[in-house]
């Protein structure tokens, strides 16, 4: 059996949750709603989070671009993908949701454009 | 003659725009003094903005662009690089590289400036002064916009949102943020920043400590903290130093004034921003303020939502030859209510008040209270309240409309 310390985001009161995970069966405990049940639930069967980042820009009337992932990824796939965004520079111009990189570590998931970056004249 | 001038292009101003040429105003200016619209929006990459505004979870260059593309789609006129120096009742004078020093007449002005960082000199660290430190929101605009990193290992002052935003973002870019410093005894940041920012990448969180000591002849070298009292005096022997290069300060956000003050305007000792009622008319005939330059607040949907209130207001000011009573009824706070805004409420109001107000400390299984006379209207149960998050609550128009005459309202929390 795995024990999990979790503080729940649902809301400001921020509930200390100890979650006991015994194979399929998950205990949750701390919690004072069903929402910090099912975050908790979330977080210690497969935590995901969106990452937002920015990226070079070659020509543009901006130096950088910034991105996101278009779904979230797993959470320890967080480090690897911030790497591989952190390499990559973009040709202007650039609209709003241009795929940046596609199914970035192999997560299946895109990372888009959330600005539009015109071209220097 | 314009009808409504609006000061500042960020998230208040776009959306007090919108509000105006919705009441049916043609004549509206933005001004804008960055080269873009979309205010601090546009440097803040990370999502979580416009849950309430678009039901759904956006980055914050992805916000602004919303609302910059309604604005065009108005057709709502607005000029950048364009800094406003002065103002007076239904006169804005500005100065750009086109048109030089130039003063315009409007029915209606909206202050709408937002705030800026409280600096590092109104805190009084001890220790040298060495390159290295920045307030949270440079070292935000220097990752994001201009793509240079502030520095390798970090150490944040002030457990704010920003402070926390940043922890995560340089830690995404390489750096190793050694720890997050906050005076207090708890974050005034919000719970999912200190999960997703701190607790993902574990950065340890250090609660009533405060940095004691900057050491660096050109480059910050050296940062130590300590533990303080609960008169936030540091404790000798708790001190723990680290080897960091970096100093960022996420200490608090001031309303930025200058011009409303310059006017003649009143300020709230408390917010730092104008007294207004609630159609967000500051005490000076015709202009109305919004946006963090009124209060500052925790999320970019409620600057929206209030911003295009005070919009139409102006709007509705302009258009019409209809002045406001001048009786308005003070609001007043009690128990752990710092404040409230509207200041005041227009006693001939045909409309729901919505007031926001902060609390002083962490609050839990208590209620806000609305007395009116003396008489208590509202009571409504709140299982937590803290000061990193603003409270909201509407007075129905029925409440009012019951007594014939107000004398006093006050808003607070009681156990």
């Amino acid at each position: 059996m795995e024990r999990f310390e979790l503080t729940c985001i649902g809301c400001p009161l921020g509930c200390l949750m100890t979650v006991e995970k015994n194979g399929d069966e998950i205990n949750v405990k701390g919690n004072t709603c069903l929402n910090g049940e099912r975050y908790a639930k979330e977080e210690v069967t497969a935590p995901k989070r969106i990452l937002t980042q920015s990226v070079r820009v070659r020509d543009g009337v901006d130096k950088m671009c910034s991105v996101k992932t278009s779904a979230p990824i797993p959470k320890d796939m967080i480090i690897k993908a911030s790497e591989t965004i952190r390499e990559k520079t973009v040709d202007a111009p650039i609209e709003i949701g241009k795929i940046i990189i596609s199914n970035i570590c192999d997560t299946g998931v895109d990372v888009i454009a959330t600005r539009e970056v015109r071209k220097k004249a | 003659m314009y009808d409504v001038v609006i000061i500042g292009g960020g998230p208040a101003g776009l959306s007090a725009a919108l509000g105006a040429k919705k009441k049916g105003c043609s004549n509206i200016l933005i001004i804008e003094r960055s080269e873009k619209l979309g205010g601090i929006l546009n440097q803040c990459i990370h999502n979580g903005f416009g849950l309430h505004t678009f039901k759904e979870e956006l980055t914050g260059p992805e916000y602004a662009y919303r609302y910059i593309k309604m604005v065009e789609k108005e057709e709502i006129p607005f000029l950048l690089n364009t800094t406003v120096l002065s103002i007076s009742p239904h006169s804005v004078t500005y100065i750009n590289e086109e048109e030089g020093v130039r003063t315009i007449e409007t029915k209606a002005i909206v202050l709408a400036m937002g705030c800026r960082e409280r600096p590092r000199g109104a805190l009084n660290i001890p220790g040298d002064r060495p390159s290295g430190i920045f307030s949270a929101g440079t070292a935000q605009y220097l990752t994001n916009i201009e793509g240079k990193m502030p520095g390798k290992r970090v150490v944040i002052l002030g457990s704010g949102d920003i402070g926390l935003i940043m922890a995560r973002r340089m830690t995404l870019e390489g750096a190793k943020v050694l720890a997050v410093v906050e005076l207090m005894p708890y974050s005034s940041g919000l719970k999912r920043n200190i999960v997703q920012c701190l607790d993902d990448f574990s950065i340890p969180l250090l609660l009533s400590h405060t940095v004691t000591k900057i050491e660096g002849r050109k480059r910050v070298e050296r940062i130590t903290v300590s533990a303080v009292d609960e008169k936030r005096k540091p404790i000798p022997g708790t001190e723990i130093t680290y080897d960091a290069d970096t100093l960022l300060l996420s200490v608090g956000l001031l309303p930025e004034n200058e011009l409303s003050r310059k006017a003649g305007i009143t300020l709230s000792p408390v917010t730092g921003g104008p007294i207004v009622d609630n159609s967000f008319q500051t005490d000076s005939d015709g202009i109305f303020a919004c946006g963090n330059v009124l209060h500052v607040h925790d999320l970019v949907d409620y600057v929206s939502n209030e911003a295009e209130k005070a919009g139409e207001s102006a709007a509705l000011y302009a258009l019409s030859d209809r002045k406001p009573s001048k009786k308005k009824i003070p609001v007043s706070v009690f128990g752990l209510a710092r404040y409230t805004v509207p200041e005041m409420i227009d006693e001939d109001t045909k409309e729901d008040t919505t007031i926001r107000f902060r609390v002083s400390n962490v609050k839990k299984d208590g209620k806000i209270t609305v007395r009116v006379n003396g008489e208590e209207v509202i009571s409504k149960k709140k299982r937590i309240m803290a000061p990193g998050e603003m409270e909201t609550l509407i007075i129905p128009k029925r409440i009012l409309e019951k007594y014939e005459i107000i004398e006093s309202i006050e808003v607070g929390t009681e156990d």
